[in-house]
């Protein structure tokens, strides 16, 4: 035991009482701040709660259901046509992508497949919604972090996306083109070169947000080593899509699962960033935009012809079953897991959404963080609202 | 200055200056708010020229809210709360097929059917989504009837239907 003096004992009380000063002085109180539910920086109604010591997080919590429309029981008492209309509208920016897994897994229980003609139209669509998802996201980034001017640019090449989706299925937003079996009617006349031009404004829009956003040292320092997720707790939290291949993992069920949409038939890349901060994982969907083009220049040069639909009877009855279909989706894994008993509609539909898995490791995510940084990491994470609550 | 109106020519400019200098409170919730957001943000339908200011800081400095998506029974509250927080006169657009009734979420235990249940509409846009050139349109229609705005007519309650 070390011998103290006298003197020693009394200084170091007065260093302790001079730090307890200091550290009261500067001690803050504690303050929760409630973003939401109607905030800018959720894009919808997602409502976080955070509580602070001065300005960095201490704890978080999102509280979802604001958007809760009750998707999985109002499948229940829809036929099988009319549940694309409905899901359409759960990951309303990639639109077109929602139908898919469904309408395979219908396709699964009932042994039939579609032509390949109309499988490719499936993956050029598949693809669009992915650019017109991803698109919006590139821009709103930027406005996320204080640069307005991106997200014109991205709405102004958005819409040259939504108007080919327009031409082909009516619909701007919500083309309920997706039947069991196939597709509703073929491609209009001249969309294929149409298509062609759009692409090549995209991946030319994909260069201008490189140039004008990623190379910008503000947004460098404002998303470098921000929010970093390692690969393996992205994995526990169950993290899909761009999300989890900005941590590195390369997963992408476009390439890992045998899908009968037409990825197989093109030569693509599935990017993936060793990082998993916040600029890793804009990176990677800005690649991704540009493979998305890629792959619909490929498949508009060897779309086949023939039928677009295979022989479904006049009223779709599911024979009984179960059925689970998974796809790769602008935000992540989207899976429909399907209960038939042999009637017109699903008996139980159980939907996978991308957004609710990675919004939940925001708790995780946000401890320790400055409260600037969150509204950082939640643009960059990426979800919408509709795929959260469902 | 009888029956408490104002002079004809003054309330001609106030009603004037009014019109254009609309704020509007973008009360994004479903997937209308992204074609609300095509139509205020994008350059090709930008919302300025028709002198509406789409960005102010809080619903305190609103004179237009547009409530685009479906209004949920757990929305519902802060909705009613924040229209409350706007200064008078104040007007509501109601945009899309689920805030003007439900929908496609006619059925379902979660959907307020209607936001006109909670807070009164000035103008019903419909569509699922409806086209940002739909609510640029209930925008004209209302800054004319701001132009000719008589408060006994207003308070009688007869909202404005786009394309009907």
């Amino acid at each position: 035991m070390a011998v103290t003096t006298d003197w020693q004992k009394s200084a170091y009380i007065a260093a302790q009482a001079a730090d307890a000063r200091v550290n009261v002085e500067l001690e803050t109180e504690g303050m929760t701040l409630n973003l939401g539910p109607q905030h800018p920086a959720t894009h919808g109604t997602l409502r976080i709660v955070v509580r602070l010591d001065g300005e960095q997080v201490v704890w978080a919590e999102p509280i979802c259901g604001y958007m809760h429309r009750g998707y999985e029981k109002l499948c229940e008492v829809r036929t099988y046509p009319q549940v694309t209309t409905l899901i359409n509208r759960i990951d309303w920016l990639g639109h077109f992508a929602n139908e898919v897994p469904f309408i395979l897994a219908a396709e699964q229980l009932m042994g039939i497949e579609a032509p390949p003609r109309a499988q490719w139209i499936r993956t050029i669509f598949f693809e669009m919604a992915r650019i017109a998802n991803v698109s919006l996201f590139l821009g709103d980034m930027g406005i996320q972090l204080g640069a307005i001017t991106p997200v014109f640019y991205a709405f102004r090449d958005r819409e040259y996306v939504l108007n080919l989706m327009e031409a082909a299925t009516g619909g701007r937003f919500h083309p309920n083109f997706d039947r069991i079996g196939g597709l509703k009617e073929d491609l209009p006349r001249g969309w294929v070169d149409e298509c062609h031009g759009v692409m090549t404004r995209v991946i030319s829009f994909c260069q201008e947000m490189e140039d004008l956003l990623m190379g910008n040292e503000i947004f460098q320092t404002r998303t470098r080593g921000i929010g970093v997720i390692p690969a393996a707790v992205g994995l526990e939290y169950g993290l899909s899509g761009a999300n989890i291949r900005a941590s590195g993992v390369d997963w992408d069920l476009r390439r890992d699962q045998d899908s009968p949409l037409a990825w197989k038939h093109c030569d693509w890349k599935v990017w993936t960033h060793p990082d998993g901060d916040s600029y890793a994982r804009y990176w990677v969907r800005l690649q991704e935009t540009r493979e998305a083009a890629r792959i619909i220049v490929q498949l508009l040069d060897g779309l086949p012809s023939g039928p677009i639909q295979a022989k479904v009877p006049r009223i779709i009855k599911v024979p009984p079953g179960e059925a689970w279909c998974h796809t790769e989706n602008p935000l992540g894994e989207m899976g429909f897991y399907l209960v038939s008993k042999g009637g017109r509609g699903p008996f139980r539909v159980k939907i996978r959404s991308a957004s609710f898995n990675n919004i939940s490791i925001v708790p995780w995510l946000l401890r320790g963080v400055y409260v600037p940084d969150v509204i950082t990491i939640l643009a960059s994470l990426y979800f919408i609202l509709g795929d959260i609550d469902r | 200055m009888e029956k408490g109106l104002l002079p004809k020519p003054l309330s001609h400019l106030l009603n004037l200056s009014r019109k254009y200098s609309l704020w509007v409170y973008q009360w994004g919730l479903a997937c209308c708010a992204i074609e609300m957001g095509a139509a205020f943000g994008s350059p090709r339908y930008d919302v300025m020229r028709l002198g509406v200011i789409p960005f102010p800081a809080s619903a305190r400095q609103a004179d237009l809210v547009v409530v685009s998506g479906t209004v949920t029974d757990k929305m519902a509250p802060p909705i009613r709360r924040l229209w409350e927080q706007m200064p008078d006169p104040k007007y509501v657009i109601s945009m899309g097929s689920c805030a003007n009734c439900g929908g496609p979420y006619w059925d379902s235990y979660s959907v307020t059917k209607g936001v006109d249940q909670i807070i009164p509409v000035d103008v019903y846009v419909p569509g699922c989504p409806p086209r940002p050139e739909a609510l640029l349109e209930g925008i004209v229609l209302l800054q004319e009837r701001i132009q000719h705005e008589d408060m006994a007519e207003r308070w009688k309650g007869d909202p404005i239907v786009v394309g009907a």
